[in-house]
């Protein structure tokens, strides 16, 4: 890390817009209530994301929306230094990244990290959920190293 | 029985190689018409003789019914295109075997035709499209758990199945820029390379970031042009200009629950750093009867350069995280390599033409007429680009 090395900023809001499901809808709906859920078979119990039609272990297309803590584990990430649209030429670096849920048997979350620099994201660290609200209707997970 | 040497190629042609926007005036369809008529030139054979298309992704640079009727191909028998991007490359080929071997065409022509000039394949997964913006993918509930991140383009997305691998197996960005210099080493021995400067390790550590762990040299280039296949039977290829380069096998498809890959990244852990190719690869040795130590020279789809090395461990060139070290032991270089890999200067050097430049390289070096011939080479591996399924690989014998 050097003195001025900056914090990780955020994908800007005005790119964000969303265009859910009937399978998608209850996980946005709970966003906004800052509410992670995440579906898993009623049948099978296996949890899948992003939700679909259909169980891809047992194909039951029954769920139950299981709330989440909030807690995660960064699985990868990269840093976007070059912005590839004008829009998000003030908006790097960003780090988007791809956060494993505890006990979801794997369930990943793309997500960018703040309140963090760059060049302190490791693999494996421990994350926690911090809601963004990005429109009155949008609202999406973003995580931040865990306090100890 | 199989489709095991049924089929040979015997034409491959290419129009000029451009930087993105620098083939215009010149439309979609021409290029594609140019290249065609190239590869039926270099085969011995006209339009007259063509009777089927085997394409993947956006070959055509339009649809086979209105390039059928501009190049009044007599009789169109077979058209089909894999499903899919860039990992169709190397299957559309085995695509037009498939048709040949099942007696439904007798002469098929495989064509990828790029022209970036309204849209750039490196922001393909931007959250908003742009007017005139051929390759961008449309809003889906999918892409809604993706660009909020701000991941919107293959380069980004890629940049994280490298950084798990460096993560899990130690492999390190010296790795990743052995790719780019000794694939640059061979271009800048080629005319048609539209990147011609050597390149060292300096340049490598000097270029900007564009997304970590991946800098500049590690992306391929931005290009317009095409490049076209022809395969005919093995019987009909032994009458016609050039030793017929035979098929001896090609495979596509992938696990299913690799998916969309780079754009939902729910990949299983165990294959999660791979190149997606695994389970092709390994039909394509069952098909072929040979495994990775049979191949002379290998034209990996180099999109960007970690996704090489994590195809030389899928398809058994190197155990599965020995990747990075098997490179910078020098094994993929020209004239001194176990394996030299994408002789013609790839997608990172030569021209992206998504992945077909690949295999017209492989049909000269089965000739003996690359320009950066391997000694001797009787066996050449193709693989199309480590993308969502499919992935695809052919392989080509003297």
């Amino acid at each position: 890390m050097t003195a001025d090395e900056p914090m990780a900023k955020l994908s800007p809001a005005e790119l964000i817009a969303l265009t859910p499901d009937v399978f998608t809808a209850p996980f946005w709906d709970a966003a906004r209530d800052h509410r992670l859920v995440v579906p898993r078979c009623t049948a099978c119990a296996t949890y899948r994301f992003p939700p679909s039609a259909f169980c891809f272990v047992c194909r039951s297309q029954a769920v139950e929306w299981v709330e989440q803590p909030g807690r995660g584990v960064l699985y990868s990430y990269t840093v976007a230094w070059h912005p590839l649209l004008p829009e998000v030429h003030d908006a790097v670096p960003y780090v988007p990244a791809v956060v494993e849920l505890p006990d979801t048997g794997g369930v990943r979350l793309i997500a960018n990290l703040v309140e963090v620099r760059p060049s302190e994201v490791r693999i494996g660290m421990d994350l926690e959920l911090v809601w963004r609200d990005v429109h009155p209707d949008v609202t999406v997970a973003t995580f931040r190293p865990a306090a100890r | 029985m199989g489709m095991q040497d049924a089929a040979a190629v015997v034409g491959v042609g290419a129009t000029r190689y451009y930087k993105r926007g620098q083939s215009l005036p010149q439309t979609p369809l021409e290029l594609a018409g140019t290249a065609m008529l190239a590869a039926l030139a270099d085969a011995g054979l006209t339009v007259d003789d063509v009777d089927g298309l085997a394409l993947y992704s956006m070959g055509l640079g339009g649809d086979t019914s209105l390039f059928a009727q501009v190049m009044g191909i007599p009789e169109v028998r077979f058209t089909a295109t894999l499903t899919g991007g860039g990992g169709g490359s190397a299957g559309s080929v085995g695509l037009a075997a498939a048709a040949i071997h099942a007696g439904m065409a007798t002469t098929v022509v495989s064509l990828m035709t790029l022209q970036q000039a309204a849209s750039r394949f490196g922001t393909s997964y931007a959250p908003r499209g742009r007017p005139g913006a051929q390759y961008s993918a449309p809003p889906s509930p999918e892409k809604d758990f993706t660009s909020p991140s701000g991941l919107m383009g293959p380069g980004q997305m890629f940049a994280v199945l490298a950084m798990r691998h460096m993560h899990e197996y130690g492999t390190r960005r010296e790795h990743f820029a052995e790719v780019a210099i000794s694939t640059r080493a061979n271009a800048i021995r080629r005319e048609t390379s539209l990147m011609t400067a050597p390149l060292t390790l300096d340049d490598y550590f000097n270029a900007r970031m564009i997304a970590e762990p991946l800098c500049l040299y590690d992306f391929c280039l931005e290009c317009d042009g095409a490049v076209a296949v022809v395969t005919t039977s093995l019987e009909r290829a032994r009458d016609l200009r050039h030793p017929p380069v035979r098929i001896r096998a090609s495979a596509h498809g992938g696990h299913g629950r690799w998916g969309q890959a780079i754009t939902w990244m729910n990949m299983p852990d165990e294959y999660f750093a791979s190149s997606g190719h695994r389970p092709v690869a390994q039909r394509l040795w069952a098909m072929a009867g040979m495994t990775a130590a049979d191949v002379d020279v290998a034209l990996l789809y180099d999109h960007f350069s970690p996704m090489v090395i994590l195809q030389l461990e899928d398809y058994g060139f190197c155990p599965i995280g020995e990747g990075g070290p098997f490179v910078a032991d020098g094994n993929i270089r020209h004239g001194t390599g176990t394996v030299p890999v994408n002789t013609h200067g790839g997608n990172l050097s030569e021209a992206y033409i998504i992945g077909m430049t690949h295999v017209k390289e492989a049909v000269e070096q089965l000739r003996g007429t690359a320009v950066n011939q391997v000694d001797g080479a009787e066996v050449a591996l193709v693989t199309g680009g480590p993308a969502s399924i499919p992935t695809s690989a052919l392989l080509l014998t003297r």
